[in-house]
């Protein structure tokens, strides 16, 4: 017999509310000394499963053995006890503590005693053998997101985890990150620990790990040997079908200046610089990506366009309207733009916290921009509601109706065909999306880059934000890559590899400006 | 074992039986423990409850003058609570309205009666929606605490209201004013009181006026909030600021608009309270009903129609505790202790309309071992 199995679950089901099977009799083995992907589109269940590992939630239904002993794992607590660390996507770190005040956090040293000298050690030990980066002694508040996953892991590593469950971990890191990432899983690997990580990024998981297991909609579909797996076969095993992967690019034609930044600076509130002299123009005609790493301006410049961040002196924003008419943005809240005709659209990256109201119905969101079309007092609802009703039938949104279930009840994807849909629907001259389709499935993600396309190709200029530099590179005409708060190039999206874009997402290259 | 799970949402017909079945329950409970306090006959307890509000043709006047006026300042809460603004000032508010109708019911009489009417009206207005405006601006400007400001505005109207009711009485610590144009055969006689007006006299009928305003006041915040451009704003702002802003909404002006709203309808009940009812101010015309329409407001859910459902409910208890107070010689407190019963029933069930408790006798999955 073959040795035992580092985690068995046993027909796991977990319900939320009645209506909602988030695992429906899931069995998986997770095998001592492998990298196991979990793949599946938003909402199939990954998270959850693992959470009850985690200790988070409580299975309804099921059992879970380690090292092939049923055990009962009730809280965090207990699973660090079997063994299982989980790195969470949002990392649960003290910003005032350094590295080892976080690593130590919560264990309980003997009498009382916290030994700074000998947690050093352990850390560096640990860093040591696995080859991570890390400074003990660094505060948390000044490491960067990818030296604060490091934290995060050495944490769990320094309790004696021997089963790591990594959520989502690439998706705040550029691709040299990435590597490193990957290159300190595998010596884990080596070392005989048995790794879970969630991701979607395809070519992640035939890059790092050993066995592929498919979850979609809350049911197991299957595992395979990632050697013997592609980008086609497993992306046809997430959705349940066979999906072109293919976006649409036509050649950007009759391009016009539409959108002209000029040494944009914006502070936060605590008068920390987030944009620092930001220059570009944006194109009717063709689609500017901008990447960079999570939190590097993306936000700021998109809202310092819509009118709601202020911008500092010397900052200059130029719209030049299709007819040529050329006007300021700069000191224009978003009513001043709406009232002054400019069409700009725009698809914020907090969907509810910023661009849906989550309690109204469908009919009641479209509002948002239509309630002002009626003359008088009363706002506008015919004209909102055809357009609900169209929006719904062109973009296929799954609703029961537009005009009863608050539209937070809407699934994610459904929630941002309604938002791209009413924002496309004024036919903008400038469209700007943030991560549009963060949390999407694969078939929405496609639909939307055609949206995209197609508002481009109608004239608009279009500003898509980004996190995914595949798609980036394969939709995108030109990209213009931001660090921290700076433009550290714009590249021509046909020619430009992923790399080259890694590399200014770290880096600004200060030759590049002389 | 118990397990609690969230609903993914309710039939109005469930939602609506929780309630009922809840105020049922609550009616029981009181009636136990009038049961067991007094040993009385808990059908002739019942008889008394219902007798505090519909026994006689002017208790049921009293009951819907109480009610209408409750409802009144609820609603003028609507607005403010619908933006998630924690308006807890509907008290002062109340005060200063009436406060502006009094001063020009007793210095002003000689003005005809409809005009003067309409101008008390809107003078109460006026207060209600400054003194309801400053937390607002304030809130604005530099995102002053609400809750805190808009409650400590009630002490400020409350002592005002004293220092008026000192000057024009003339003696240091009177916290009365004399009801004010009640002296028969004076050429002021029932001035400024709603219903002389139409009825030439006054009677208990003449709160037929109080109940039709109202009910007016009830649909229109019922059509503004629903229909209007501005009542949007107030939602769209009461749920998510930034998307408020993202569309255009400038939220600044929204909170001081809507507070002068809230504040005016709540300084309208001032008016109400003070021409249609009491005919004097002291520092008791609003009672503490400011206070009591927060819960109405936030039982309703912002919905101005159920307003009058809760206000009417309410209202009931009050009455019902105070005539077994009387019919069974307890004291004036018992009143309090049953409206208590009932608001803990009613707030208690919405527990249960927004989960579901699950009852099993045994364990099932992998807690065994």
């Amino acid at each position: 017999m073959a040795q035992t199995n580092a985690i068995e679950l046993r027909h796991i089901t977990k319900r939320f509310g009645q209506k909602v099977i988030a695992n429906d009799d899931i069995s998986l083995d997770l095998r001592k000394g492998e990298i196991l992907a979990l793949l599946g589109e938003n909402g199939s269940g990954k998270t959850t499963l693992m959470n009850m590992l985690g200790g988070i939630y409580f299975p309804d239904e099921g059992q879970i053995f380690v090292d092939g002993e049923e055990v009962t794992i009730r809280s965090p607590k207990d699973s660090f006890r079997y063994g299982i660390g989980m790195i969470h996507q949002h990392f649960k770190l003290v910003d005032v503590f350094t590295a080892a005040e976080n690593i130590v956090l919560g264990l309980e040293g003997e009498k009382g005693r916290l030994d700074k000298n000998s947690i050093r050690r352990t850390v560096r030990e640990i860093a040591e053998r696995y080859g991570f980066d890390i400074d003990p002694d660094q505060k948390v508040y000044d490491m960067s997101v990818s030296q604060k996953q490091t934290v995060e892991i050495v944490k769990v590593l320094y309790r004696g985890a021997n089963t790591l469950i990594l959520d989502e971990p690439t998706a705040v890191l550029t691709p040299q990150e990435t590597d490193k990432l990957f290159a300190v899983m595998r010596n884990m690997k080596k070392d005989g620990k048995a790794i879970i990580i969630i991701t979607h990024k395809l070519h992640e998981v035939l890059d790092v790990s050993d066995r592929v297991a498919v979850l979609r909609k809350g049911k197991y579909i299957g595992d395979v040997e990632t050697a013997t797996a592609t980008q086609q076969s497993l992306t046809d095993m997430m959705v349940g079908r066979a999906v072109a992967l293919n976006i649409d690019r036509p050649k950007a034609e009759k391009c016009v200046d539409r959108l002209i930044v000029n040494n944009l600076t914006v502070l936060d509130k605590e008068g920390v610089k987030k944009l620092d002299k930001v220059s570009f123009t944006a194109m009717g005609g063709e689609i500017l990506g901008i990447a960079g790493v999570a939190g590097s301006g993306q936000k700021e410049l998109l809202e310092a366009i819509a009118g709601l961040q202020p911008e500092e002196e010397g900052s200059e924003i130029r719209y030049i309207s299709p007819e040529g008419k050329e006007m300021s943005l700069i000191g224009m809240d978003p009513l001043d733009i709406i009232n002054s005709g400019i069409l700009l659209s725009f698809v914020p990256e907090d969907r509810f916290g910023a661009g849906l109201v989550g309690s109204m119905p469908i009919v009641d969101n479209i509002k948002l921009r239509t309630y002002r079309d009626r003359k008088g007092i009363l706002a506008d609802r015919a004209k909102a509601q055809e357009l609900a009703d169209r929006i719904v039938l062109d973009l296929e949104v799954v609703t029961p109706n537009t005009n009863v279930i608050p539209i937070r009840r809407l699934s994610g994807g459904n929630v941002q065909k309604v938002l791209v849909g009413r924002e496309i629907s004024s036919s903008p001259t400038v469209l700007m999306t943030a991560y549009a389709v963060r949390g999407l499935d694969i078939n929405t993600s496609y639909m939307i880059y055609n949206l995209l396309t197609e508002q481009k190709m109608k004239g608009a200029a279009v500003i898509y934000v980004g996190e995914d530099l595949d798609v980036l590179l394969e939709l995108c005409d030109r990209i213009l890559v931001l660090c921290g708060g700076q433009v550290s190039g714009i590249v021509d999206a046909a020619s430009a590899t992923k790399e080259e874009i890694g590399l200014l997402m770290t880096q600004f290259r200060r030759e590049d400006k002389a | 074992m118990i397990r609690i799970t969230k609903r993914d949402g309710i039939s109005s017909l469930l939602s609506v039986a929780i309630r009922v079945i809840a105020v049922i329950a609550a009616l029981i409970l009181c009636l136990i423990i009038t049961f067991l306090f007094t040993g009385r006959d808990p059908l002739r307890v019942l008889s008394e409850m219902v007798g505090g509000s519909f026994g006689t043709s002017k208790r049921m006047w009293e009951f819907l003058q109480r009610t209408m006026i409750l409802s009144c300042i609820a609603v003028g809460l609507a607005p403010a609570f619908k933006m998630h603004f924690w308006n807890v000032g509907a008290e002062g508010q109340m005060l200063m309205g009436g406060l502006g109708a009094l001063i020009l019911m007793k210095f002003c009489w000689v003005i005809p009666s409809l005009p003067l009417l309409i101008l008390m009206a809107l003078l109460a207005i006026l207060f209600g929606a400054v003194w309801g405006m400053i937390p607002g601006f304030f809130k604005a400007k530099w995102n002053a605490n609400e809750t805190l400001f808009t409650l400590m505005m009630n002490y400020i109207a409350i002592q005002i209201v004293l220092y008026f009711c000192t000057i024009w009485e003339g003696t240091v610590g009177t916290v009365k004013i004399g009801i004010v144009n009640g002296e028969a055969g004076a050429p002021s006689y029932h001035k400024g009181w709603i219903g002389e007006m139409f009825t030439g006299n006054f009677n208990d009928k003449d709160f037929m006026w109080l109940v039709l305003i109202v009910l007016l006041v009830v649909v229109a915040m019922w059509a503004y909030l629903r229909y209007t451009k501005q009542g949007y704003e107030i939602s769209v702002v009461g749920d998510s600021v930034n998307t408020a802003k993202y569309a255009g909404i400038r939220v600044n002006k929204v909170y001081v608009r809507s507070m002068a709203i809230s504040g005016g309808v709540c300084g309208f009940a001032g008016f109400l309270a003070v021409s249609a009812v009491s005919r004097t101010l002291t520092d008791l015309t609003a009672d503490g009903r400011g206070f009591t329409a927060i819960i109405i407001a936030w039982l309703a859910h912002t919905n101005p129609y159920l307003m009058l459902v809760f206000a009417a409910l309410y209202t009931f208890m009050e009455l019902a505790g105070k005539q077994m107070a009387s019919a069974f010689q307890l004291n004036d407190y018992y009143s309090k202790i049953l409206t208590g019963i009932v608001l803990f029933f009613v707030l208690g069930c919405e527990f249960f309309t927004n989960y579901k408790v699950h009852i099993s006798k045994k364990h099932k999955g992998g807690a065994a071992k």
